[in-house]
């Protein structure tokens, strides 16, 4: 006789609800022991994605450290404006997806759907300014590898009267303190600061896009929850994506300052 | 055995955190925003600018961490396990840079 037996002989039933049945695991006794099954493990796969991202962003401010001038010019080129809004729209797909969690706890499954909408309509604009992002640095033959320039770099430096040519074909950079680089180291360093760039933002961008393939996924779900008019479905699931999806947006928050702001 | 299960029978509470708090934590989010872009136009030292924007981040994060992952209203193990994940980052950060801070002090060339 299971554990599940026993309690219900003696106790009738274990569950608050008929419904309930359905949806709890039979290796747990509880839906709680349940939940808190899931939520440990999604926690654990998500301290191991702050190690792994950690190390990146550890590496960056090595390089950054070492590198100053040139990664400070190298930055510039990238565009604040547009990394702000990227912050604010991700900002508030947080919070239409902690909407949606919460509509899933009540089991509002219309709500639910909306919610998770509206997060994947903010998760596409993020997409978008990515895309737009990443094709100006292809102009401007920003991306790492063969065909990279680091001209655009200089012209803005330049322009900015930041960095000088000077008479021997070395630059000169001239920020707090001032440095002088070949063109060649010149065009490894800044080509560094873009290979982090690219790192970063590409790793957070495929982040993102799983996060938005889970949204599609949990909406077909709800809609046939919605259909089927289950008085209670479960949450879990929409808990976990969000816990992802907050997390992912917590990444953005440390990217939009480190590479975008700093040294403005 | 019965005892104890029977002890969480009612046991499977989710918080309905009331929409005021997802809200306010928004309506902090975007203040701290705006915030981080002011303090990065301001001229100030490097380190200082690097501190400012990196303590920044880091209330923003505790914010989403705090409500919106629901942490501060979940159980003592969530809380263990998000805080060993910024313990251990802290130590890797702070022993590699410990080791690449301190190399030029070495009578050696190096990095």
């Amino acid at each position: 006789m299971s554990v599940k037996e026993a309690e219900v002989l003696e106790h009738g039933t274990s569950l608050a609800h008929p419904a309930h049945e359905e949806i709890l695991g039979e290796q747990f006794e509880t839906l709680e022991q349940q939940n808190n099954a899931y939520l440990i493990g999604m926690w654990a796969f998500i301290v191991q994605e702050v190690l792994f991202l950690g190390a990146i962003f550890a590496a960056y401010g090595i390089y950054r450290l070492k590198y100053l001038h040139e990664f400070t010019l190298a930055h510039k080129e990238l565009d604040w404006v547009v990394g702000g809004i990227n912050t604010l729209v991700l900002l508030a797909s947080s919070y239409t997806m902690a909407r949606a969690v919460r509509a899933a706890m009540q089991n509002k499954h219309g709500r639910q759907i909306l919610y998770l909408g509206f997060t994947l309509f903010f998760a596409g604009i993020f997409m978008f300014n990515k895309y737009i992002e990443y094709s100006k640095k292809y102009e401007h033959h920003l991306i790492p590898g063969w065909g990279y320039d680091a001209h655009a770099i200089v012209e803005h430096g330049e322009k900015k009267k930041i960095l000088e040519p000077l008479p021997d074909g070395n630059y000169k950079i001239k920020l707090e303190t001032e440095k002088t680089v070949t063109p060649e180291e010149f065009k490894q360093r800044t080509q560094l600061f873009l290979g982090f760039y690219f790192i970063l933002t590409g790793l957070h961008g495929l982040h993102v896009l799983v996060g938005m393939i889970a949204i599609g996924v949990l909406m077909v779900r709800a809609y046939i929850d919605y259909k089927k008019r289950k008085p209670v479905a479960d949450y879990m699931p929409v808990e976990m994506v969000g816990l992802y999806w907050h997390f992912v947006d917590i990444v953005w928050i440390f990217i939009y300052p480190l590479l975008y702001l700093i040294g403005r | 055995m019965a005892e104890h299960t029977a002890h969480h029978t009612e046991g499977h509470e989710h918080h309905v955190v009331p929409i005021r708090v997802y809200t306010w934590t928004l309506i902090g989010l975007l203040i701290l925003l705006i915030v981080t872009v002011a303090a990065g136009f301001i001229p100030m030292p490097v380190w200082l600018g690097t501190v400012v924007a990196l303590a920044i981040a880091a209330f923003k994060t505790s914010l989403v961490m705090a409500f919106f992952m629901h942490v501060k209203f979940s159980g003592k193990l969530v809380w263990l396990f998000a805080a060993a994940g910024f313990f251990w980052l802290v130590i890797m950060i702070i022993f590699a840079y410990a080791d690449y801070i301190t190399r030029p002090w070495e009578p050696v060339p190096g990095f």
